[in-house]
């Protein structure tokens, strides 16, 4: 996964795999992130090809951590066997989801 | 003809159970698209048995991958650990917010709409897990309830 911040928000690109192996360690980077003072997120998961129920806890638990902090944590370019586990864990309607990132950050308050 | 893996019921383990069913369904033919499909399921078959199947000692897991006609792949998973029929396993609950969905649940639910039929039974001391899945998703049972009782 690789970061990048454009005004007040953090991006974060995931690539690859976020199941059971790898979700630990975007919950981690996500969490130090968080206790850095990071509240407003873009997480694009254009790069993902694969995500499980251990991936979805941790974006879940993720933004409900930010919840709290009145933070935000928005998604962009589900695709494919992604949007798929979104759908079918109704995921696509407790998160804002975005066609891309641009369209994540202008949504995002100033 | 079937092959069979045989590990350890543990997490670090399930890499290579995965790489498994991945080639047994690419040498059956199975499109990119519908190998996720299988990796996903067994991903959360194996986290359930890795986490709940063995909790006084460690434990196996033997996975056979087996071809059938058709374009039909049967997955079978059997551990010893203790009974679990996930087919009786509660549907999870969708909120539509995020402070109150809860983080549990997702996993059974996923399996169950990624394959096309989901046997189990008890064998003795062995759960046997089977899975099924077409080369092309047929009508996927998301509100199945392929368990009767009685079995």
């Amino acid at each position: 996964m690789d970061t990048e911040k454009i005004g007040d928000v953090r991006i974060v690109r995931l690539q690859g795999r976020l199941g059971e192996v790898s979700a630990p360690q975007f919950e981690d980077r996500m969490k130090e992130m968080i206790e850095e003072g990071e509240v407003l997120f873009v997480v694009d998961l254009g790069g993902l090809e694969y995500i499980s129920s251990a991936g979805l806890r941790s974006i879940l638990s993720t933004a409900k951590e930010l919840k709290k902090l009145d933070g935000l944590l928005f998604l962009s370019d589900l695709r494919g066997p992604v949007k798929e586990v979104f759908e079918i864990s109704h995921f696509v309607d407790i998160f804002r989801i975005f066609g891309s990132v641009q369209e994540a950050l202008e949504a995002m308050p100033r | 003809m079937a092959e069979t893996v045989r590990s350890a019921a543990k997490i670090d383990q399930l890499e290579r159970i995965l790489e498994f069913v991945r080639s047994c369904a690419a040498r059956a033919g199975f499109s990119g698209r519908r190998i996720i499909d299988l990796e996903l399921a067994v991903e959360e078959a194996m986290v359930n048995i890795c986490r709940y199947a063995y909790t006084e000692h460690s434990g196996e897991v033997e996975v056979a991958c087996l071809q059938e006609p058709g374009g039909i792949l049967r997955i079978e998973i059997v551990d010893r650990g203790r009974p679990f029929n996930l087919l009786n396993a509660e549907k999870p609950v969708f909120e539509c917010d995020i402070g109150r969905q809860q983080l549990g649940g997702l996993g059974i639910h996923i399996i169950r709409n990624m394959v096309d039929d989901i046997r189990y039974r008890r064998e003795g001391d062995k759960n046997r897990l089977t899975l099924v899945l077409h080369d092309r998703k047929q009508n996927s049972p998301s509100t199945p309830d392929p368990a009767g009782p009685g079995r």
